[in-house]
């Protein structure tokens, strides 16, 4: 068995987002980039199936800041080859980021044949398509997304996979090899992994690279954005000022207010 | 359809879903300003009478075929395609649900169209086609032009729930239905075998008055008891936004958002919940909402009727004293 798990970057939003100058991107040079949160999902999950059923795992990435410390980890944790797509330009839309991973696994040695192709369901930044279903299309494979959970079947020509619906409802689909999943979440939370192991994975790893091809001209229609800001949500809560045990008495005074208890 | 403003109806275990008004409500309002009908467009099998649903539209296009009893994305998406080729819709809008997520990709792929995700509201203005984002897990909004009139195919729209209020686009009154026919290619590859419901929880979070919610900046599942203290002063049930069921600290009962439950209480305190988008579909129609987080600019503030910066493990044991402090004073008095 051979999984094939897609990687990408996407700002982490705990830190401060900046607006670039011409107001229509964010500051690439003010990011702090990390292992898009569903991504690191779908590595899990490939590691899972790695430790039930044995799998070779093949780790995919596009080429972006911290990219080479999240396929160091993923060496790390246990996936058997690290790869970047490099030569990108800069600020790629997520349909042009599905059309490089497209192209990355047609033409590198070794990517196909993939039993199974896992990627994160959504990234914050998918604003012009997801990748999963994409790639999926590209490669005429089947696409399930919103997945939280993959079993083999005995066979190894198909997988039951977990889909979450609205209300808590689940949905168990059985998937014929080879497929392309869209993971929201591993069946566990991505294991931790000791920074000394990741220090001997850069010792030790080598990271593929992968030079980009030029998109085809007029293959993807454009989108404009015309304007970007922060999001500026102080303005619709009334927001209470001072130690804990100040702003408590107040919020208390206003539920009791309220009737709340 | 050509020119027409499409929504893209979802039916799910027989019934229209409550996003799918929403959506068609903001549908209603771009296609009135944009002065073209609004065209509801029905995948499904053998649930034609569901197009009754569908009043807010002008027009219901109705695509039946077998393989559309589930919605599997890329046979929905080549379903609406085939329907949508040779017409030139202005734009379709798509929910953003677990139902319907992906199928909005593939259409676009398939028509060579645009496709804007993310999308809280869509204005016309000077014949051009906008569209606000709400990215970056709540943090970022952008304006987004979706699609000229002569660009290339549909803007293709994906829209979060909550656009606009259910209610306004929920109209059940005869409307022309068109059918569409389709050829679809039954591969075999993807099946639903069996629905899996949800274990009944120790709560029903629905029937909650007042609901303690906690998420990342929980920080540790053994500061878990500390919103348990709180919860059981004010009266109420804790639950948790996605990282926390992830994590395990709280079972898929206690979730609240896109893949859990929609909840109403009379109020909801969020405690260390960024705000995400999918969090906020679950809980905002809450009476009063209250949120803590050490991140002034968390979006969760963007629907919190009262607001506090600050660590929310710090915050959970003041609150918590300030409670019983107070119901303390009031059996005193």
């Amino acid at each position: 068995m051979h999984i094939l798990v897609l990687l990408k970057m996407a700002p982490d939003v705990v830190e401060d987002l900046e607006i670039a100058p011409g107001g229509k991107a964010l500051d690439l040079d003010c990011l702090r980039m990390i292992l898009s949160e569903s991504d690191d999902h779908a590595l899990e999950q490939a590691l899972l199936l790695k430790e039930r059923h044995g799998a070779k795992i093949t780790a995919l990435a596009l080429d972006a800041p911290e990219v080479d410390d999240a396929l160091f980890t993923a060496a790390a944790k246990g996936a058997d080859r690290v790869m970047k797509v490099v030569g990108m330009d800069p600020g790629f839309t997520t349909r042009e980021a599905a059309r490089y991973f497209s192209q990355a696994i047609a033409e590198e040695p070794g990517l196909l044949p993939a039993d199974l192709i896992l990627t994160g369901v959504q990234a914050i930044d998918d604003l012009d398509g997801l990748v999963a279903p994409i790639v999926a299309d590209g490669l005429r494979m089947p696409y399930l997304g919103i997945v939280t959970g993959v079993a083999l079947e005995a066979s190894a020509q198909a997988a039951r996979a977990i889909k979450e619906y609205p209300a808590g409802v689940r949905g168990e689909f059985l998937v014929q090899l080879p497929a392309v999943l869209g993971i929201q979440a591993a069946e566990k939370p991505p294991r931790y992994v000791p920074v000394a192991k990741v220090r001997a994975a850069m010792k030790s790893v080598k990271i593929e690279c992968s030079q980009a091809l030029t998109l085809a001209d007029g293959g993807l229609p454009l989108v404009g954005v015309v304007e970007m800001k922060r999001n500026e949500p102080a303005g619709h809560a009334e927001m209470l000022e001072g130690k804990p045990d100040q702003v408590s008495g107040q919020l208390c005074g206003i539920l009791a207010e309220r009737g709340l208890f | 359809m050509t020119g027409n403003i499409c929504v893209l109806a979802e039916q799910w275990r027989g019934q229209i879903t409550e996003v799918t008004y929403e959506t068609l409500a903001l549908g209603r309002e771009v296609a009135d300003q944009a002065g073209v009908p609004l065209t509801a467009i029905l995948p499904g099998s053998h649930c034609r009478e569901l197009a009754r649903f569908l009043g807010a539209a002008d027009a219901v296009v109705y695509i039946d075929h077998p393989l559309l009893a589930e919605t599997v994305p890329q046979t929905c998406a080549e379903a609406v395609a085939q329907a949508m080729a040779g017409e030139r819709p202005r734009a379709l809008l798509v929910p953003l649900t677990n139902i319907s997520l992906g199928i909005g990709t593939l259409i676009g792929v398939r028509l060579g169209a645009p496709v804007v995700n993310f999308c809280r509201d869509i204005r016309v203005a000077d014949g051009r086609l906008l569209a606000d984002c709400v990215m970056y897990g709540g943090k970022i909004e952008a304006t987004v032009e979706a699609g000229a009139p002569s660009g290339p195919g549909p803007a293709i729209l994906g829209i979060w729930p909550g656009a606009r209020q259910a209610e306004k686009g929920r109209a059940e009154r005869e409307v022309p239905v068109t059918d569409a026919a389709v050829v679809l290619e039954d591969t075999g590859a993807i099946r639903l075998c069996r629905y899996i419901e949800p274990e009944a929880g120790d709560v029903d979070l629905t029937k909650q008055e007042v609901l303690v919610a906690v998420g990342r900046g929980l920080q540790d599942r053994a500061n878990l008891p500390l919103a348990e203290e709180l919860a059981r002063a004010l009266g109420g049930a804790v639950c948790g936004s996605r990282p926390v069921i992830d994590q395990g600290w709280l079972p898929l009962s206690r979730q609240v958002g896109k893949s859990g439950l929609t909840v109403k209480p009379k109020l909801y305190v969020a405690l260390g919940i960024s705000g995400a988008p999918e969090h906020i579909e679950g809980m905002k129609d809450a009476a009063l909402i209250v949120a803590v987080n050490s991140d002034p600019q968390a979006p969760i503030f963007s629907v919190a009727h009262y607001g506090i910066v600050g660590d929310a493990v710090e915050t959970m044991p003041a609150l918590t004293a300030a409670v019983e402090a107070r119901k303390a004073a009031g059996q005193h008095a």
